[in-house]
């Protein structure tokens, strides 16, 4: 039977459409209203909460957990300090990308890791002779994703402290009596807050958010408007835009954390007094430029796209909801492949259709056109986009302290 | 000599191989005749109604090896080849608690958590892992093997082959599968799993119809066997045939005549004409002949290389080898007609947990000690049971309401040491009964007619020696280029015109009609000029 989260009772009842989805083996609406984009527009122009409980969780404890984890993950770990959080992606041994996750530390020998799989086998097996436990807390707590430009004014009159809260900053909480983690963290790319609740505690703290966002418009949103804010965010998903190396078949279907766009995390590589996974791997490729693939943004031009639709005698068809399957990419006219676009929407709030891409390296630099496969009237065409660097909306309040 | 009586080819067996063998010869256009000495085709893979409107599976029970070459080249979906997802499999705890499997990966992650949550993410390296090893053993296992031994310009090219094809594996695959062939599945789950309920549902397919418990060397070869097939393309997943396995063998059989094979039941095999070391026909039991140039068996290696035909015809390396083939049986069924359903406490009044197989085997230390029992001869007196109530996967294996049950029961060693079948069948009945009944209380009201089935009774109504399942053990020294003995792989025999091609031939056992092919490939070869 597929299991419900902490939130569902509540949530439930707000769901309007019925629609759900399953996530890691529990009920997750797609949508709670009958429109998605009104949901995403609680994002980016209201507030919006969204139900990420189904994601595994796992306590990192004991006096090597640092150590443990600098090891693992190909972030620098050590500039996590407690009471800050973490966006993290580990590597197999060649640099390939295994899966990424968010670390909160809690205290300096106590993590919490959340990951969209489930990992307390790896993550055991990893600690060899360390001084650490690693143990699962993926039912005990839900996690309640507030995001939107309202949700600062929502969430202070419930703690004050959260006024204070920096961009991946956390702090213990009480809402409405009971104990919570608040992080601002989210998967949006807009401000906002994440609340992890013990699992008993969640309909009292879901309610006291919902009524102190009453006045905000504050509404749940389900999964699709998620898709939609993440891919602006430039924000890749596991088993969308990538796959764990470790399920792989072969080297095409496994990318490198240069390849994957997360170069960013590996920010201190050269410092050798940093030793993980994957590290000899990824100075070899980065020494060598051998790199396959570079991820970038892509942007169509909407005026071709709009043009070519009509010329054929079709409306161009703009739909949010991002397309399910991976769009062809050419470097010329004769189809020479440049590479593929892993997530490709419509962006409400860019007013064109945006996606997450690989493309070769040499046509990685920002201006480059490339030209994307659409099929009109069952027949094969292309469209110009323009190369862009990620993020496609990256909103001054994301990080801003007021 | 009748003109009726003179054919292209004779097949010696109406199991799926002896069928599909004589389908494709048929298909070719040779005037082809198959021998069945029962009153129905299918051998050990046949359907009985022992009840008005209950129909047993007397002994095969479940599809998922047949190669799909067979179903594609021999058209069979036109003949009503229709493979019925099992979508469960439901494994009962000793303590009350139970692991039920279903189709969705997620669903089963966190079913598996709720008795581990390390063996969650355990799983899916596990299957990607075990996928990885079935992607690098398949191909051999849908080639003729080649003779290592006979210098043979095509066997030397198969050889070139075949070590570009093993250097092509990376080294953890490469590893893994050595593994898996020479060592225990119990070693191998260790390496993943803690949760005794997991290891004993995945060991299980590591011992079906073989002597060796899960912690026995050979255990991880016969687990790569059973993971090898596939339904729909999912590997390793089993499907249930409309009418049970009989109705495959039905199916096959219709194929068969409808591409022109004549089938002749109640027609047993004395033995193979053979005229100056070539087979010329064959002579039923009641003298009557039938006369073909292409003979081929498609019966166990015993039955081929020492009963039809005069051992003094062959080789003595080869009669040295099957005399020395170990068949061993040491698989049971127990099938039950049952008043309703079981119930099984835990979920209540659910029966959604069995829409596939119900796997009474909880721990590698459960089927272990059952194996302690069968490797000194005797039967488990707490066997390991596969069961499934096919009546929950197809309404016309029962009256509505009532069901049929299936239970495939190990360890049952064909020699019994101090005393035989016939005093013990209804023992292992009881034995077999009594474990169901610790796992769905109340479970013995249930019980409308009883069907026990021992190697002896295999051995006797199918043929197959010792009442082995495989047509011989499916143990390394006994599979692929060894099958069924060492420069005797490529379906002909030293007799000219005589072929081999039952389940103890390459790729073996289990319902693959893969002998029954390759043995028609290599026939049709020698008839070209």
């Amino acid at each position: 039977m597929v299991l419900t989260t902490p939130f569902h009772p509540r949530l439930s009842e707000l769901n309007e459409t019925g629609l759900y989805g399953h996530w890691a083996g529990y009920l997750s609406a797609l949508r709670y209203q009958y429109s998605a984009k009104n949901e995403y527009f609680g994002i980016r122009n209201a507030a919006a909460v969204f139900d990420a409980s189904p994601l595994y969780k796992y306590w990192i404890r004991g006096r090597d957990a640092q150590k443990f984890l600098e090891g693992l993950m190909s972030r620098d770990v050590r500039t996590c300090k407690p009471g800050r959080a973490q966006y993290t992606i580990w590597c197999d041994d060649n640099g390939h990308v295994l899966e990424d996750g968010v670390l909160f530390r809690h205290a300096p020998d106590e993590f919490l890791l959340t990951a969209a799989r489930p990992n307390l086998g790896f993550l055991q097996d990893q600690v060899r002779r360390l001084n650490v436990e690693v143990i699962d807390a993926s039912d005990d707590f839900g996690v309640l994703a507030l995001q939107g430009p309202r949700s600062r004014e929502i969430l202070t009159p419930l703690v004050p402290e959260v006024a204070e809260l920096s961009f991946f900053g956390m702090t213990p909480a009480k809402i409405a009596g009971h104990s919570v983690t608040i992080s601002r963290t989210g998967f949006t790319g807009d401000l906002g807050y994440e609340v992890m609740v013990p699992a008993e505690s969640a309909i009292p703290v879901l309610d006291a958010i919902l009524e102190s966002g009453a006045p905000h418009h504050l509404r749940p949103f389900g999964e699709e408007a998620l898709g939609m804010a993440r891919i602006e965010a430039g924000l890749p998903l596991i088993d969308v835009d990538f796959s764990s190396s470790r399920f792989a078949y072969n080297d095409d279907q496994r990318f490198s954390a240069w390849e994957l766009g997360f170069g960013w995390t590996l920010r201190g590589i050269d410092d050798d007094s940093r030793v993980f996974t994957g590290r000899r791997a990824l100075l070899r490729e980065r020494d060598a430029n051998t790199s396959r693939w570079s991820t970038v943004g892509i942007s169509i031009a909407q005026t071709d796209y709009r043009a070519l639709h009509e010329e054929h005698g079709v409306v161009p068809y703009m739909d949010e909801i991002p397309v399910d399957w991976h769009t062809m990419l050419y470097e010329n006219s004769d189809w020479v492949r440049a590479g593929y676009a892993t997530s490709l929407m419509y962006s409400p709030l860019m007013q064109r259709h945006i996606g997450l891409a690989r493309v070769r390296p040499h046509l990685a630099e920002p201006g480059t056109i490339v030209h994307v496969e659409q099929t009109i009237n069952h027949e094969y065409f292309t469209v110009p986009a323009t190369v862009v660097p990620l993020p496609f909306f990256n909103p001054e309040r994301k990080v801003s302290m007021a | 000599m009748s003109e009726g009586n003179q054919y292209d080819a004779i097949v010696v067996g109406g199991g799926h191989n002896g069928l599909t063998a004589g389908a494709y010869l048929a298909k070719d256009g040779l005037r082809t005749l198959i021998l069945e000495q029962r009153h129905l085709v299918g051998g050990a893979a046949i359907t009985e109604e022992l009840r008005p409107g209950f129909q047993f599976t007397t002994f095969s029970y479940g599809l998922s090896l047949l190669r799909p070459e067979v179903i594609q080249e021999l058209e069979l979906v036109k003949f009503g080849f229709m493979p019925l997802e099992m979508p469960t499999t439901f494994c009962p705890m000793e303590n009350g608690d139970y692991l039920l499997m279903g189709p969705d990966h997620d669903a089963n992650l966190r079913e598996i958590a709720r008795h581990s949550p390390r063996d969650a993410d355990a799983t899916e390296r596990y299957d990607h892992d075990i996928s990885r090893v079935m992607q690098y053993v398949k191909p051999l296992f849908d080639r003729m093997p080649p003779n290592l031994f006979s210098g043979d310009p095509e066997d030397k090219a198969e050889i070139t082959w075949l070590l570009q094809h093993l250097g092509s594996g990376d080294k953890k695959v490469v590893h893994d599968t050595v593994r898996l062939l020479t060592g225990s599945i119990a070693d191998f789950l260790d390496d993943y799993f803690e949760s005794d309920v997991i290891k004993g549902h995945l060991a299980s397919s590591g011992i079906i119809g073989t002597k060796v418990g899960p912690m026995s060397q050979g255990s991880g070869l016969v687990y790569l066997l059973l993971a090898v097939g596939e339904h729909d393309g999912n590997i390793g997943s089993w499907s249930f045939h409309k009418g049970g396995n009989g109705g495959v063998t039905q199916v096959i059989g219709r194929a068969a005549e409808a591409y022109g094979a004549e089938i002749r039941l109640n027609s047993r095999v004395n033995h193979v004409l053979v005229d100056n070391g070539r087979a010329t026909g064959v002579v039923l039991d009641d003298g009557t002949e039938f006369h073909a140039p292409v003979v081929i068996s498609a019966l166990d290696p015993r039955h081929t290389f020492l009963e039809l035909v005069d051992s003094r015809e062959l080789p003595n390396d080869l009669v040295e080898a099957v005399e020395r083939y170990r068949f061993q049986g040491t698989a049971s069924k127990v099938n039950f007609a049952l008043d309703a359903a079981p119930r099984f406490p835990a979920l209540g009044d659910r029966t959604d947990q069995y829409r596939g197989f119900i796997n009474i085997g909880p721990s590698i230390e459960y089927l272990e000690r059952a194996f302690d029992q069968g490797k000194y001869g005797w039967y488990s007196d707490r066997p390991y049971l596969d069961c499934c109530i096919q009546s929950f996967l197809a309404p016309d294996m029962a009256p509505p309401g009532k069901h049929v049950m299936s239970c495939f029961t190990m360890y049952t060693p064909y020699e019994l040491k101090g005393s035989d079948w016939e005093t013990e069948r209804e023992n292992l009945g009881d034995a077999a009964q009594r474990t169901l009944a610790s796992f769905f209380p109340g479970f013995d009201d249930l019980v409308l007619q009883r069907e026990v089935v021992t190697p002896l009774d295999i051995e006797r109504i199918t043929g197959l020696s010792e009442g082995n399942i495989y047509g011989g053990e499916y143990l390394a020294p006994q599979t692929w280029i060894f099958r069924p003995a060492p420069g005797y792989t490529d379906y002909r025999t030293p007799i000219e015109g005589y072929y081999q091609g039952g389940s103890g031939t390459h790729p073996g056992g289990c319902v693959s009609g893969g002998p029954g092919r390759f043995v028609s490939q290599q026939v049709l070869k020698d008839r070209r000029p």
